[in-house]
């Protein structure tokens, strides 16, 4: 099975790390050349640089071959445009998107993207850690 | 009208100045705060900071209004495509228009349903093929909506259809001759013309047909 990573920083090379280790063909896209080292030295996937929105640089990248997508670069609306090209131009079955503005999020998985938000998963969790502690307290008092 | 501009470089700065000009309601969005502070000194309330792709934004500039009319004139493309799909899919906006920075993005528009597009890269460029008519073949006017185009051709003494009529060549599936400029003299392209050396021909085919077009009317095999 084949995954295209589209950014490669902290999320992006993790994702790209641990599929390839899950036994995924992994290919990279960043446009930063330095990312490369956030793969370490033994990497063996592909990487490519570039701009995701441009279509020389996917399909250098085999993104007619992927079964996956996963769309991580440092802009909402970079991703958001990619994540549409990959699904709408490509057609790849699964390709999901990190966007961490809640309401854009929420938004384009309205419109069928599948999105990620970061953002909701820390709201959520710090809230619930307040409110179980207080809870907690209550019990103890 | 109520229109919104996002975006206030030169281009939308300058749009806002027009529009209201022409009377109508407009508010502009603008996220660099240097920036908003000269554009408030001339607009004052119809400008208000902040990231137009973001939804307090436009719901603050009155995106549930909605407006007639949205125009993303941001420098970058993937703001101006997001800035439209919310428009248009969660406010209902009607009509949208968007700026193309890098023509290479055009197709991404396209795909995502952003119609019309303004590029001026791409207006300049179809300006200098027409004064300088290298290719043969000039770009006049694209029917996006039609999958149309209409382009020009000059015929020089080499071109293999001098000297034939219209109706014995073989065109490409998809296209046809209108009318043949002829010594300043317009004329329609019927099955009789026949065409001669310095002939501007004019064509209407569908995309992606010039390269047939142009093997028909300009290369000698």
């Amino acid at each position: 099975m084949k995954a295209l990573v589209i950014g490669c920083g902290r999320v992006g090379s993790s994702v790209a790390l641990e599929l390839d280790r899950l036994g995924w063909d992994v290919t990279a896209i960043d446009e930063k050349e330095d990312a490369l080292h956030r793969l370490g030295e033994n990497w063996s996937g592909g990487f490519v640089v570039g701009h995701g929105m441009d279509i020389d640089v996917l399909r250098q990248a085999r993104i007619e071959d992927a079964d996956a997508v996963v769309v991580a670069t440092d802009g909402d609306n970079t991703n958001l445009v990619i994540g549409q090209l990959a699904q709408k131009r490509f057609n790849i079955p699964t390709t999901i998107v990190r966007v961490l503005d809640p309401a854009r999020a929420a938004l384009y998985k309205e419109l069928g993207l599948w999105t990620v938000c970061p953002t909701s998963t820390a709201i959520e969790t710090l809230t619930q850690a307040v409110n179980s502690s207080a809870a907690r307290e209550e019990v103890r008092s | 009208m109520y229109i919104v501009i996002a975006g206030g470089g030169k281009v939308g700065a300058n749009l806002t100045r027009s529009v209201l000009d022409l009377g109508h309601e407009v508010t502009l969005i603008e996220q660099r705060h240097d920036r908003f502070g000269l554009l408030e000194e001339e607009f004052e309330h119809r400008v208000q900071l902040g990231d137009a792709t973001e939804l307090f934004v436009l719901e603050r500039a009155g995106l549930a209004r909605p407006p007639d009319l949205v125009v993303a004139v941001t420098g970058d493309d993937e703001d101006n495509m997001v800035i439209c799909q919310i428009a248009k899919e969660h406010y209902g906006v009607e009509k949208v228009i968007a700026r193309v920075n890098d023509p290479r993005n055009q197709s991404h528009f396209d795909l995502l349903g952003i119609s019309p597009t303004i590029s001026a890269t791409s207006i300049i460029l179809a300006m200098i093929e027409h004064e300088v008519p290298e290719h043969g073949l000039i770009h006049l006017l694209e029917l996006r909506k039609e999958n149309l185009e209409i382009v020009e051709v000059q015929l020089d003494a080499d071109s293999p259809c001098v000297g034939k009529q219209v109706g014995r060549i073989t065109l490409p599936p998809g296209s046809r001759l209108i009318t043949i400029m002829r010594e300043g003299q317009a004329q329609m392209a019927d099955g009789a013309t026949e065409l001669k050396a310095g002939d501007q021909v004019l064509a209407v085919l569908e995309v992606g047909k010039e390269d047939e077009l142009k093997d028909v009317l300009l290369k000698n095999r």
